[in-house]
């Protein structure tokens, strides 16, 4: 049974009385362990998709099974549990919150589980060295460079240890040294840590580096 | 307590406009704690006195004076045990901003008809001897740093010319209420100086039996009706009443202005809390895709609204009360000022509320937001 499965997904945005289809019966599945590029124009329906498999949205009929959920069937409180259970977000402007460290930072999904705060710290701290920054956990985001913000923003993403990791443009905001450096990181993570990954992505370059890439183009899918 | 790095984070994310709220939040509750005290105080000077005693005065208004043949005729009159007579002086020491009151009473009976009112016996027996001799508050002593025997200078305004008094008495008042800032000297040495224009402002009466005391009153009134300054008799609680009277209906004014001042500085730290949570709206949106929960997030708000609201509302109450306890510049008005514990208890309740209602709009802001909306303009 594949991770992810889309079966039959309908959706249409309205704006101001007029209706936008997104999709229309479209289908797809991620198997576990992929490292998969969506790429395509802009308003095709890329961060839609990236939203519903995050359940941040829902489709107008079809279905989402991520890890074998049907999330278009979950209210929003379990789909929040949901997602701070099975789902690492990694975004474009890294949106980290700025009056938190590194550290705190990454913290973050660890305050919605259980575990104690020396294994929070643990946890914080393999995350970190995951992405090579223990030594700057104390530093608040406007002390590090915009390449050292994303790699905080990846262990903020990997630390609960999801199932799923979704990347919005992860490297839309940074330079070149700094986007291959993410890249490499990403595919650490599919290679070395098994994670599945979603990567939505305009650079050709940077869908490159995974295993395959969806093209997505007036509704659907083209791999 | 994981989360409370978070809130406390978030507090302190804009220091300056964190310390503008509070400060903010904290004058207002540092006005609310004076003219509450103001309000609690003066019901209390309208129970100062004792059910014992009447008060005697010209019908006309209490700044009317009493002819002195009435002495006589009331501590005569049936059920009145003694009697005393009382003058405003309405002098100036030094500085007229420093007011404080002054009263020419009769020396030989006054302290004894206020048991309440301690004077060391010594002193008492001075100052009766002594015709220039004052008997001063303990608080009035402490606030110009004047001593035993000091003779002190007070500028006549009813009565032209500078006096000089010799300070032979210190009294403590038994009752807050009654205060410890009033000036007390012979009725005979006003009346001597002034060329004997000085009159008896009121009296004060001491009942035999205080169930009688409407009855006696409606005597002493009848007795006078159709002299030439008929008077009013009535408790000295009532008489007490009066006198707060005189300065209009200062409660009314008090909680008019003072409300409407209140609830504007509050309104203001309400709109800054508010406005501080929905800049955080993108914010809001990462966190919930993180796994927050909507109402985590909207606790959060309130909780950070809470500190705000509280931490102000209390340096404010507590300030006022420090302040007023340690130098009373209220004292000579309002004997007895000080803020209660009930109200700064009450304080305390309005700024939970305050907290809850600047903090309920943002926190349902934050439930409610679209995290796909939100996220399509933070990226």
């Amino acid at each position: 049974m594949a991770l992810v499965e889309v079966h039959d997904v309908y959706k249409t945005y309205h704006k101001d009385s007029r209706g936008v289809q997104v999709f229309a019966g479209v289908n797809l599945e991620i198997e576990r362990g992929e490292y998969l590029a969506l790429m395509g124009p802009s308003g095709s329906g890329k961060s839609t998709l990236l939203n519903m498999l995050a359940g941040l949205d829902k489709p107008d009929s079809g279905t989402v099974v991520v890890e074998g959920v049907d999330l278009t069937r979950l209210k929003a409180r379990q789909l929040a549990d949901f997602r701070a259970n099975n789902i690492g977000f990694i975004f474009q402007f890294y949106n980290l919150l700025p009056v938190l460290t590194a550290a705190q930072n990454v913290e973050l999904p660890l305050l919605l589980t259980s575990l104690s705060k020396s294994d929070r710290n643990e946890r914080v701290r393999i995350a970190l060295g995951v992405v090579g920054l223990v030594d700057r956990s104390d530093h608040f985001p406007r002390q590090l460079s915009g390449g050292e913000q994303q790699r905080v923003g990846i262990a903020r993403a990997i630390v609960s240890d999801p199932t799923l990791i979704l990347a919005d443009e992860p490297t839309g905001d940074l330079d070149a040294k700094s986007a291959d450096e993410i890249l490499a990181l990403l595919g650490e993570l599919n290679k070395e840590h098994g994670k599945t990954i979603l990567m939505v992505t305009h650079d050709a370059h940077a869908a490159e580096t995974a295993h395959d890439t969806i093209h997505l183009d007036k509704g659907v899918f083209h791999r | 307590m994981k989360y409370a790095r978070l809130v406390l984070s978030n507090l302190m994310r804009s220091k300056r406009r964190t310390l503008l709220t509070l400060a903010s939040v904290a004058v207002a509750f540092f006005l609310f704690a004076t003219l509450a005290s103001v309000l609690t105080t003066l019901a209390s000077v309208t129970e100062t006195g004792s059910e014992s005693r009447l008060a005697t005065r010209n019908a006309i208004g209490i700044t009317f004076d009493m002819p002195q043949s009435y002495h006589q005729r009331l501590r005569g009159t049936p059920g009145v045990r003694e009697a005393t007579h009382v003058s405003w002086f309405g002098g100036v020491y030094v500085d007229p901003k420093d007011f404080f009151a002054q009263f020419a009473i009769d020396p030989t009976v006054y302290f004894d008809m206020y048991p309440e009112v301690l004077v060391p016996e010594d002193q008492l027996r001075a100052f009766r001897e002594e015709r220039t001799a004052a008997i001063v508050g303990r608080k009035l002593m402490e606030k110009f740093g004047w001593r035993l025997d000091q003779t002190v200078t007070l500028q006549g305004t009813i009565y032209p010319g500078d006096w000089d008094f010799t300070i032979r008495g210190v009294y403590e008042a038994e009752d807050p209420s009654f205060g410890e800032e009033t000036f007390y000297f012979h009725f005979d040495y006003l009346y001597e100086l002034s060329s004997q224009t000085a009159r008896h402002g009121w009296y004060i009466l001491e009942l035999e039996d205080p169930d009688q005391a409407g009855a006696i009153s409606a005597r002493i009134d009848a007795m006078f009706e159709n002299s030439t300054a008929p008077t009013k008799t009535e408790t000295e609680r009532a008489f007490q009443a009066g006198f707060v009277t005189m300065w209009g209906n200062v409660g009314f004014l008090v909680r008019a202005i003072g409300t409407a001042v209140f609830f504007a500085i509050l309104l203001i730290a309400a709109n800054t809390m508010m406005m501080a949570a929905r800049e955080r709206t993108g914010e809001v949106a990462v966190l919930k895709t993180l796994g927050f929960r909507d109402g985590q997030l909207a606790s959060f708000v309130i909780v950070e609204a809470l500190l705000i609201s509280l931490l102000g509302g209390l340096v404010g109450l507590l300030g006022a009360k420090l302040v007023f306890e340690s130098a009373d510049p209220l004292a000579s008005f309002l004997p007895g000022f000080s803020v209660a514990m009930g109200t700064i208890g009450v304080g305390l309740a309005i700024a939970a509320l305050l907290g809850l209602v600047a903090g309920a709009v943002p926190a349902w802001q934050s439930a409610r937001l679209s995290v796909v909306e939100a996220l399509r303009h933070v990226g």
